[in-house]
């Protein structure tokens, strides 16, 4: 029998330009501490620890194990790490508790883009023959699937600027956002890319609780149960893809079973403005969708943590009780190689 | 608040790759003027090559040469170039379809301005000057409004093909190291060691972090430590470190502070390197103008009783 898995806590940072007097244990902690507060558990009473992040962004090997001093990991607990964004590592954590060897997890995830240039960091995971010896840093990149977008009639400067606006002014509304409001549109980085179609580069964590079954009753007064989850992957090289569409994205919803009802809200993993586009046309929105009420990435944008954030985010809306099934998608790698879809769900009312 | 401790950090490496046959062939080819592709199963030719049918993932190796010319299919205009960029003045970013491709390519156009680029125009390959054998031997695209260029039907054997090529990579960081370590390196400054104690179980660790591993809670009670410390466990050096002004064999050690609930550490100097001993009592020796002791040095005292260190091993 397949085992109910749910998000029953969130918790995150306020996220800032730079956390430069804090070290990353130090800025993860308090989130680590508030996500467990708000369950009642303790570090010894988690079955299964999962982080992400990346070394690149640090500029130092194995900064992660100095994290793990947050987490209480003596004596030995159950404890992994993905290279990526924490919705992969949620998505290790949940097919742990599948196992049933967890009924708890906690996943958590952290980057710190102030100490380095996160364009340039992000040149480093680009294929190391043809690609990366150019240096074509990530707006440049996001600025060629633009490009590709508006060629192809899906969007213009104008209504990408909406994307951006629309974000911001959500973002209001979350406290812990970086930008948030009026923002001005401002210049090129990289044409067609205007400084407000970009995210704001910044620190910050984030952490989850998942429980399974009754476990997840005990400890959430409306848990978010994961219906479906799932990720997909596309060619590395971006002239064998169309950059105008995210096959994979698609094809990851699918497999969640994101299409087999209608969503209320997507929490949508998309750095940059166009890549708003991009989804909404691959899951399929309507217009009477929540997209981003967070303010999504272009208010926020911690690397590694912006993903887990989205999941974070839509499971907290269902807590709250302003969402009864949200979808929620991370992404990672350029003009969104891979992609990872949750749909969530709360009790029926 | 005390002004935040930073420094720079340069990351640099000089990977060193080696290439399987169909990359060897295309980045031997652009050595020599000439731009290969790989033939799919369904017919397809992809530029730049790979190994494996991105669709079948079945292998392919049918290399096929394909034309300088081609199309833009997107592209981004860059006017603010960063380091290592493929033109230090402003440029499009591109993928280009080249002519007898089915996929595109990605690297920069040289073009007066934005005005002057399109997606659909023609451009072709400008040459590298000096050509290694590295997807940098096109130094860029330029524009290009002939007939498309004929490939010449090369099928990718050369002479001198080559086996591996070497990339360097360079990140520049600023680093911080945070309250806790920032501390500790404050009080080094002046020839003092800080730990801190945990609210919980009450351990002092050296240097502190800010957290306690074992309980996952934060730490911030400062404790001075030492200076004069216990070997707990240590190791001969035989080999000599590069740009390291230390005469080998010499002994690196574990040293448990007085008052610290955690070993730090390092080098022992002032006896022979075959009389160092668990229980060794030693102190700090500090340089003139240094920020951390040089090395720890016998005190004198006598050797600590193995009770007092065997939880600090
Ligand atoms: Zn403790």
């Amino acid at each position: 029998m397949t085992r109910e898995i749910a998000v029953v806590a969130f918790a995150q940072t306020d996220h800032r330009r730079s956390t430069e007097e804090s070290s990353e244990v130090e800025m993860l902690m308090p989130v680590l501490h508030e996500v467990l507060d708000r369950t009642g558990l303790k570090t010894a009473d988690i079955g299964f620890t999962c982080s992400g992040s990346s070394d690149y962004l640090a500029g130092r090997a194995f900064s992660f194990t100095l994290a793990l001093d947050g987490v209480g990991a003596w004596p030995p607990i159950s404890e992994s790490h993905v290279e990526m964004d924490g919705a992969w590592a949620l998505y290790e954590a949940w097919t742990k508790l599948l196992t049933g060897d967890a009924d708890t997890a906690l996943v958590y995830s952290y980057g710190k883009c102030s100490p380095g240039s996160v364009r340039d960091v992000l040149t480093r995971q680009l294929d190391p023959y043809y690609v990366a010896p150019l240096w074509p840093d990530a707006v440049a990149l996001a600025a060629l699937q633009a490009q590709a977008l508006i060629d192809a009639g899906d969007t213009d400067e104008p209504a990408l600027a909406a994307v951006g606006a629309r974000s911001r002014a959500d973002a209001a509304a979350n406290p812990h956002a970086q930008l948030a409001g009026r923002v001005p549109q401002g210049d090129y980085v990289v044409r067609p890319l205007r400084t407000g179609d970009c995210p704001p580069i910044g620190d910050g964590a984030a952490a989850v609780v998942l429980a399974a079954g009754e476990r997840a009753r005990e400890l959430c007064e409306r848990p978010a149960w994961i219906r479906g989850i799932d990720h997909r992957i596309e060619a590395h090289a971006l002239g064998v893809r169309d950059l105008t569409d995210s096959p994979s994205t698609r094809l990851a919803a699918e497999k969640a079973g994101a299409f087999e009802g209608p969503v209320d809200t997507a929490e949508l993993h998309a750095p940059f403005s166009a890549q708003e586009v991009v989804l909404r046309k691959a899951l399929r929105l309507g217009d009477g969708v929540r997209v981003n009420p967070s303010g999504g990435a272009l208010a926020a944008h911690p690397v590694m943590a912006a993903g887990l954030i989205r999941i974070g985010e839509a499971a907290a809306r269902i807590h709250r009780g302003e969402s009864d099934r949200a979808l929620a998608h991370a992404t990672s790698g350029p003009c969104l190689q891979q992609n990872l879809v949750a749909v969530l769900e709360g009790d029926p009312r | 608040m005390p002004e935040v401790l930073k420094a720079p950090l340069v990351v640099e490496f000089p990977f060193t790759r080696s290439l399987g046959p169909v990359q060897s062939a295309f980045l031997t080819g652009l050595r020599e003027r000439v731009v290969l592709g790989v033939k799919t199963g369904d017919g397809r030719t992809l530029v730049p090559p790979v190994e494996y049918d991105p669709v079948t993932s079945e292998e392919i190796r049918d290399l096929v040469e394909v034309a300088a010319t081609g199309t833009v299919t997107t592209w981004a205009w860059n006017h603010e170039p960063r380091r290592g960029q493929p033109l230090a003045t402003p440029f499009a970013w591109v993928l280009v379809r080249l002519d007898g491709a089915d996929t595109a390519l990605l690297h920069a156009l040289d073009a007066p301005g934005p005005d002057a680029v399109r997606t659909g125009m023609r451009v072709r390959i400008r040459w590298a000057g000096e050509r290694t054998g590295a997807i940098t031997d096109i130094a860029c695209f330029e524009p290009y409004d002939g007939q498309p260029e004929q490939p010449g039907g090369h099928t990718g054997e050369f002479e001198n093909p080559l086996t591996g090529i070497v990339t360097p990579a360079r990140l520049d960081y600023t680093y911080s190291p945070g309250r806790a370590q920032a501390d500790y390196i404050d009080a080094l400054s002046e020839q003092r060691t800080v730990g801190e104690r945990c609210p919980s179980c009450r351990k002092v660790y050296v240097p502190p972090r800010g957290a306690c591993p074992t309980c996952g809670v934060a730490t911030a009670e400062h404790v001075e430590v030492g200076p004069r410390g216990t070997v707990t466990t240590y190791c001969i050096v035989n080999i000599k470190a590069k740009n390291l002004d230390i005469e080998v064999p010499y002994v690196y050690a574990h040293i448990a502070l007085d008052g610290a609930d955690l070993a730090l550490h390092a080098r022992i100097g002032g006896i022979p390197y075959d009389e160092v001993r668990m229980g060794l009592r030693v102190e700090p020796v500090w340089t003139q103008g240094a920020r951390y002791p040089d090395h720890y040095r016998p005190t004198g005292e006598p050797d600590a009783d193995y009770d007092t260190y065997k939880e600090l091993l």
